[in-house]
């Protein structure tokens, strides 16, 4: 059972890449790697489990603040004027006038 | 005593895979950023819930025990306010969700009114 | 099988990092893939190195990315010419390495010679001579604690470094401008400023943990100092740097940088003092075994210290710089707008 979880895991990981490589905007991208790390922290509580090796645990709860940590990176770093969503040009770089 | 506990947690991790994997297939299929996360937010949390519960009953230590028990306090108060923040970011930043053409004007005609255009800081 | 799947996954991560243009998404898919590295090292089952791993490559490699994406440009600039020679000459050379590398024995093969001398007499006799459980840590703090001070000292040059190139003289003007931007910032993260604010003290509490569990299980020094830094990281984000200056000054924390390396030197220096060689922890104290205990815990200390403050220092330099750019933005918006 805990073996067929952790496939079932590894399936919704490699759909969050999917994602993560053809998102057409940045926010589905974020949204992805968000999917991404909390499902790495149920894969390596799993790992602990299915190896008997409980010290993993520590690495999980690691995962789980560091996810935290980098999309609130992400939310105070997009609030400059380069970031702005415009549909014609998403990748413009000059900033608007 | 054993068999309860199995089959119990047996029941768990299912559950839990089940709503991960639906998770996985809504981030593919849904058409807009913003119902993609209503199924990644939701899902998430409930489905690493259950198998954080479903993996308690299997724990012999009181120390994986509490491991586990911070764990999922720790993604209880993390997975939604890190959907709530994405969601926030997004819309301050201008993307504007795929609604029917009257409600769409609606969400236009209200994020104008907070002033919530492109020139605002 | 594992193995198979996640390099797969890791080949597929890097040439989308390679061929995206979009700098922000590279920086998202870096750290997927340092997440990526960190699984694969659960997987053949060393947790050290992923525990590091995840804490920096996929942490703090993020954020600074981040910061710095956000003071340059967006989008990466098209080359304009093939580099067709480079590929070449970069080709050749990865064929001879790999060459070279047909000569090595086989990946994990039991009668490699690393694994028939020094492996095994750490195996076999770290137990008796230094007693903690986490050979991993006997090794890195005791047996190799040489090499470890190097590490450290190139962290604190790294810092030094960040410092004598990137810090910023503030002048006490600039200090009104950037509250009333602190204020307006206030409202709109409120929900993430509470929430902040009780995880911090978890964070922190969580990196005093991993620093003094590193004997017993994954942990040690490095690890504890990163995720200590990143929760200062976390409350400078969200509540802006001149708040957290007034918090953490940043005097305090390039003493605290200073002292991380001359403790560990120290130790080094008591030991040829108490008449051993250096870094000799046996000689700390009357029984060797207790010496060791001593001797690792006060280095590993010290490594947390360093660690945590070049981190932090770096972080301050960084964010310090892009509120000088922003001002600098926001002055040359009102000049136009005047104009």
């Amino acid at each position: 059972m805990l073996v067929a979880t952790t496939l079932a895991i590894f399936i919704a990981m490699i759909l969050a890449i999917i994602r993560g490589v053809a998102g057409p905007t940045l926010y589905d991208r974020i949204l992805a790697v968000n999917m991404f790390s909390t499902k790495t922290v149920l894969l390596i509580s799993l790992l602990g489990f299915v190896m008997g090796r409980p010290e993993f645990l520590d690495i999980a709860i690691v995962y789980a603040l560091i996810n935290f940590i980098s999309v609130i990176a992400v939310l105070r770093y997009s609030d400059t004027n380069q970031f702005k969503h415009t549909p014609a040009n998403k990748l413009s770089t000059e900033k608007e006038p | 005593m054993d068999i309860v506990i199995n089959i119990s947690s047996g029941l768990c991790l299912f559950t839990g895979s089940f709503l991960c994997i639906s998770g996985g297939i809504g981030i593919l299929r849904f058409p807009d950023f913003y119902t993609r996360m209503h199924a990644v937010g939701v899902t998430d949390t409930l489905g690493a819930g259950m198998i954080l519960i479903g993996l308690m009953m299997h724990s012999t230590d009181f120390l994986v025990l509490a491991k586990l028990v911070i764990i999922l306090l720790l993604t209880l108060l993390i997975s939604p306010t890190t959907s709530h923040v994405l969601a926030k970011a997004a819309l301050h930043n201008g993307l504007v969700p795929e609604l029917t053409p009257d409600a769409l004007d609606q969400t236009s005609l209200d994020l104008k009114k907070k002033g919530k255009t492109s020139s605002n800081p | 099988m594992n193995n198979i799947v996640l390099l797969t996954l890791l080949v597929v991560v890097a040439i989308a990092i390679i061929r995206m243009k979009d700098l922000f998404a590279v920086a998202m898919l870096s750290g997927i893939y340092g997440l990526l590295s960190a699984s694969f090292f659960v997987v053949m089952d060393a947790v050290d190195v992923a525990f590091t791993e995840a804490a920096v490559g996929a942490g703090i490699s993020t954020l600074l990315l981040l910061v710095v994406i956000s003071m340059t440009g967006r989008s990466e600039n098209s080359t304009r010419h093939k580099p067709l020679l480079a590929l070449l000459i970069v080709a050749i050379t990865g064929g001879l390495l790999i060459y070279g590398t047909l000569d090595m024995p086989y990946f994990g093969a039991a009668d490699a010679p690393i694994h028939s001398h020094v492996a095994p007499r750490y195996i076999n006799d770290s137990m008796q001579e230094i007693g903690i459980p986490n050979i991993v840590t006997s090794v890195l703090a005791s047996y190799r604690a040489f090499d470890t001070f190097g590490e450290v000292v190139v962290i604190f040059t790294a810092g030094i470094g960040v410092l004598a190139l990137l810090s910023v003289v503030r002048r006490p003007e600039d200090s009104d401008n950037i509250a009333s931007i602190n204020d307006s910032m206030h409202e709109q993260h409120l929900v993430i400023r509470i929430v902040t604010k009780m995880l911090i003290p978890f964070i922190l509490l969580f990196a005093l943990y991993v620093q003094f569990h590193g004997d017993y299980g994954p942990g040690g020094g490095f690890q504890a100092g990163v995720i200590f830094a990143s929760a200062i990281i976390l409350y400078v984000m969200l509540f802006g740097l001149n708040t957290a200056r007034k918090v953490i000054n940043q005097t305090f924390i390039q003493l605290i940088a200073a002292t991380g390396v001359l403790l560990y030197g120290c130790v080094g220096i008591a030991s040829l003092l108490n008449g051993g060689n250096f870094f000799d922890y046996n000689v700390l104290a009357n029984d060797p075994i207790a010496g060791q205990h001593f001797g690792i815990l006060l280095i590993e200390w010290g490594v947390g210290c360093t660690v945590a403050s070049v981190m932090i220092i770096i972080f301050f330099s960084f964010a310090a710089r892009r509120e000088v750019q922003q001002k600098n933005e926001n002055q040359h918006d009102k000049n136009q707008e005047l104009l």
